[in-house]
């Protein structure tokens, strides 16, 4: 395993560094070659640290964006493309989850936070007792008032 | 002779923080000065003990010891000093040395400058805080230390040439500092729930040290971020990745705890909302040291991966979180609430501040951890990347900042809703016409976009006014004017500078992520390109040498309308040791934007190099606008009013200063 490993990173060294799309890759159509750009950042490069495809300069994320604009040129659909793509290299290689029962917690999991801290924040302000003005102060306890506040030595 | 030292200095040290653990809390409980007052002083010696242990780390790496182990497996002798120096922290071993060494450093502030604490708790902070100690120390002597020997090498295996770095030298202490600085607000947290007792005195000792950790934490993330911007080479400055978002995580808690813990200092309200907040916040630290140390995340920052260790971290965690928590549940009931105000008021907008940052870190919690928990438990692999976050957390965003200049205008208690708008009528306009001008200028991009630069606008401008009303600018005389700037606190401009911070920061990312070009060229040596209205004129390449690699620069020109701008000098480099090619951008600043240039890989058969190159619109109001944000930090410490150890001195506040 280790062996492996050396052997893989010897040669992903040794291809040197490519930097993401490059120019031999890319589709005369300018719309054409825009979606890929678009699909590219929705695919995870697979051998790397949380890259995507668009960014990363592996050999496997180059054969995956000439694999993408393959099947735009085509004249597959966005969908089609990531599906035909995730059949391939399965869920994981989509950076945005499919929906599904699966996910689902994930996806739902702002909105029930959100829900859950306004309903906490609400209740409070509903439990408070009311902080409307009081009716006004009579002369009498003005004249109180004033005294308490103003004690003549 | 001197690593041995070091050695054994560390585990005096554990020996001490156990002391310290057990006897100051005693003492709290039993009443008894003698055994409380044990707490300052050995946290002073625990600090120095650990930093004679951490100098002999650095000691061995500086001289190039070679049979020590983490020396011989990261360092080499051929690399330039600051990176000896950074080195040492460049590695698991040593980056756990120095989160205990700054453990210690804030322990012993505690000790040093809390002579206004009330006497048990202090001794019960101080307690917990050796607590906390003993645990990270137990770690690193057993799973962990940098002291042990080999048979000595004749040379090391170097640091990863990506890390050596300016930026990224002092990248993980600062963040460091952030994350081990909540373990103060952590520390004060457990203390108060073990005394049982909790107000607005409590908030006003804690808020310093929150702050101070914050903005440490703050520019902690801008340079990680800068780092990556410059040197992994495709102009990208945040990635959702998650390391980085085992940093923000702490960021938003702390900056909802900063102002949840205000609430509470003014009216002793959300008491046991804060001291939760309080836990909570350095929980996402342990939690993001655990993810990043343990190896479960895979990613540059995983130096070691080792189930040991990483079970080792998982133990600490449940034990002080768990503890914690459990604490939390059994007192947090007998906390009395505080003071009573309406939806529509200061607390009541600050209340909305930590529901959206509280969702909003809720939702980078979840999304980083989905995929582990689901491979965990149901086996299935899938990715949550950027895509899910930035439609996620982007929308919670975009509430918060439009809330910002309404609540820091509203009054405490009860606020006039109606008034704040007609005094924001100005940041309105001028909110208005910067949407007017983007629209005008900006024809392609997201039709989103140029009102995501307005909201960063709208939060600019609310800061400058809410200052300019303050001190009256444009309706008093001028000396009048002065007098008020003077006399408005600290605070205020702190407050006033870290919000205009989080607007320049919107405005940033808004803009560069709408509005950057981006073009990839291949071009043989005399040819030109252009972008952005720059003409890059490639003269061809030439070989360099630096101390620790070879590089090839690409030599270009760029001019703009005719007139010479800049010589740019791409490269790419490769490291000697270990032998690994890196890639230099170049990058001219100006004032709309960044001009971004990289040589990528020689085109076979004389077909030139391929160059990339972006023009990033703005994206220094990213970092720029998280350095205002921290000297916003650093004068609101500086306030006499937060002032650790300051007499109060809350007479002196003028006239200008009556919120």
């Amino acid at each position: 395993m280790h062996l492996l490993r050396t052997a893989l990173l010897a040669f992903l060294l040794s291809t040197g560094i490519a930097h993401a799309v490059e120019p031999q890759e890319m589709m005369a159509d300018p719309k054409l070659e825009a979606r890929a750009r678009v699909l590219s950042q929705e695919l995870r490069c697979l051998v790397c640290q949380n890259q995507s495809i668009d960014d990363s300069n592996a050999e496997l994320a180059r054969d995956l964006r000439v694999l993408v604009r393959e099947r735009l040129a085509a004249g597959d659909s966005d969908a089609a493309v990531l599906a035909f793509i995730e059949a391939r290299y399965g869920e994981f290689v989509l950076l945005r989850p499919r929906f599904n029962a699966r996910t689902l917690l994930l996806w739902i999991a702002p909105l029930l936070l959100l829900g859950g801290a306004i309903y906490a924040a609400t209740r409070r302000f509903r439990a408070a007792p009311s902080l409307a003005p009081s009716a006004p102060l009579s002369a009498e306890e003005k004249r109180r008032l004033d005294e308490l506040l103003n004690p003549k030595q | 002779m001197i690593t041995e030292l070091g050695h054994f200095a560390l585990v005096l040290a554990l020996v001490v923080a156990l002391v310290q653990t057990l006897l100051p809390a005693l003492g709290a409980h039993y009443k008894d000065a003698r055994l409380m007052a044990v707490g300052e002083p050995a946290a002073v010696a625990q600090l120095i003990l650990i930093g004679l242990s951490f100098f002999a780390l650095m000691h061995a790496y500086v001289v190039s010891d070679f049979s020590v182990e983490t020396v011989w497996a990261n360092s080499h002798s051929l690399k330039p000093m600051l990176y000896k120096v950074s080195g040492v922290w460049g590695n698991h071993e040593g980056s756990m040395l120095l989160w205990v060494l700054i453990l210690a450093a804030f322990g012993a502030a505690v000790a040093l400058f809390g002579d206004n604490l009330p006497r048990g708790l202090r001794a019960n902070v101080l307690s917990v805080q050796a607590l906390i100690a003993v645990a990270f120390l137990l770690f690193i002597i057993a799973a962990s230390n940098p002291f042990i020997r080999i048979p000595v090498q004749s040379e090391g295996r170097g640091l990863n040439p990506i890390l050596q770095d300016p930026a990224l030298a002092f990248h993980p202490p600062f963040l460091y500092a952030g994350y081990v600085g909540l373990s103060i607000a952590f520390s004060f947290a457990v203390a108060a729930l073990i005394e049982g007792r909790t107000d607005a005195a409590w908030a006003r000792w804690v808020r310093p040290w929150t702050l101070a950790a914050w903005v440490c934490l703050t520019l902690g993330i801008a340079m990680g971020s800068w780092w990556a911007y410059y040197e992994l080479g495709w102009g990208g400055w945040w990635f959702w990745d998650p390391v980085e978002n085992a940093s923000f995580m702490p960021w938003l808690a702390a900056t909802a705890l900063l102002h949840s813990a205000l609430v509470m200092e003014k009216r002793e309200a959300l008491k046991v909302w804060t001291i939760l907040l309080a836990i909570l916040a350095f929980s996402l630290s342990l939690m993001g040291t655990f993810l990043v140390r343990s190896g479960v995340l895979t990613s540059v920052h995983a130096f070691a991966v080792d189930p040991r260790r990483g079970v080792f971290i998982l133990s600490i965690m449940m034990l002080l979180i768990g503890g914690a928590l459990a604490l939390f549940a059994w007192r947090a009931p007998s906390l009395k609430q505080g003071g009573l105000f309406s939806p529509i008021s200061r607390e009541g907008a600050l209340v909305l501040n930590n529901v959206l940052l509280t969702v909003s870190c809720g939702t980078v919690f979840i999304g980083t951890l989905y995929p582990l928990a689901l491979d965990a438990l149901v086996g299935a692999k899938i990715s949550v990347g950027p895509p899910y976050f930035n439609a996620t957390f982007g929308p919670l965003m975009v509430p918060l900042l439009f809330a910002v200049p309404i609540g820091s205008m509203l009054s405490w208690k009860r606020g006039d809703l109606r008034g704040v708008m007609e005094r924001l009528m100005l940041t309105g306009l001028v909110t208005a016409f910067a949407l007017a001008v983007t629209f005008a200028f900006m024809h392609r991009g997201p039709w989103l976009a140029p009102f995501g630069l307005a909201l960063g606008v709208w939060v600019c401008a609310g800061a400058v006014s809410e200052w300019g009303q303050r001190v009256k600018a444009f309706a008093a005389p001028w000396d009048e004017v002065w007098r008020r700037a003077r006399g408005l606190p600290r605070a205020a401009y702190g407050t006033a500078l870290a919000h205009f911070g989080i607007g320049m920061a919107m405005i940033g990312i808004v803009a560069t992520t709408a509005w950057q070009s981006e073009s990839v060229v291949a071009l043989k040596p005399g040819e030109q390109t252009t972008i952005a209205g720059y003409t890059l004129d490639f003269k061809g390449v030439a070989p360099s040498q630096g101390p620790n690699y070879n590089e090839l620069l690409g030599l270009f020109s760029v001019s703009r309308n005719g007139r010479p701008v800049v010589d740019l000098t791409p490269s790419k480099r490769a490291y000697v040791m270990p032998p690994q090619p890196t890639t230099e951008a170049a990058i001219h600043v100006a004032l709309l934007g960044d001009l971004y240039v990289v040589l990528g890989d020689e085109i076979k058969d004389g077909g030139g190099y391929i160059v990339r190159l972006y023009f990033n619109p703005l994206v220094r109001f990213i970092w720029i606008g998280a350095l205002v944000m921290a000297i916003g930090g650093v004068f609101s410490l500086s306030d006499r009013r937060l002032r650790v150890g300051a007499p109060r001195r809350a007479a002196r506040a003028s006239l200008a200063a009556a919120e």
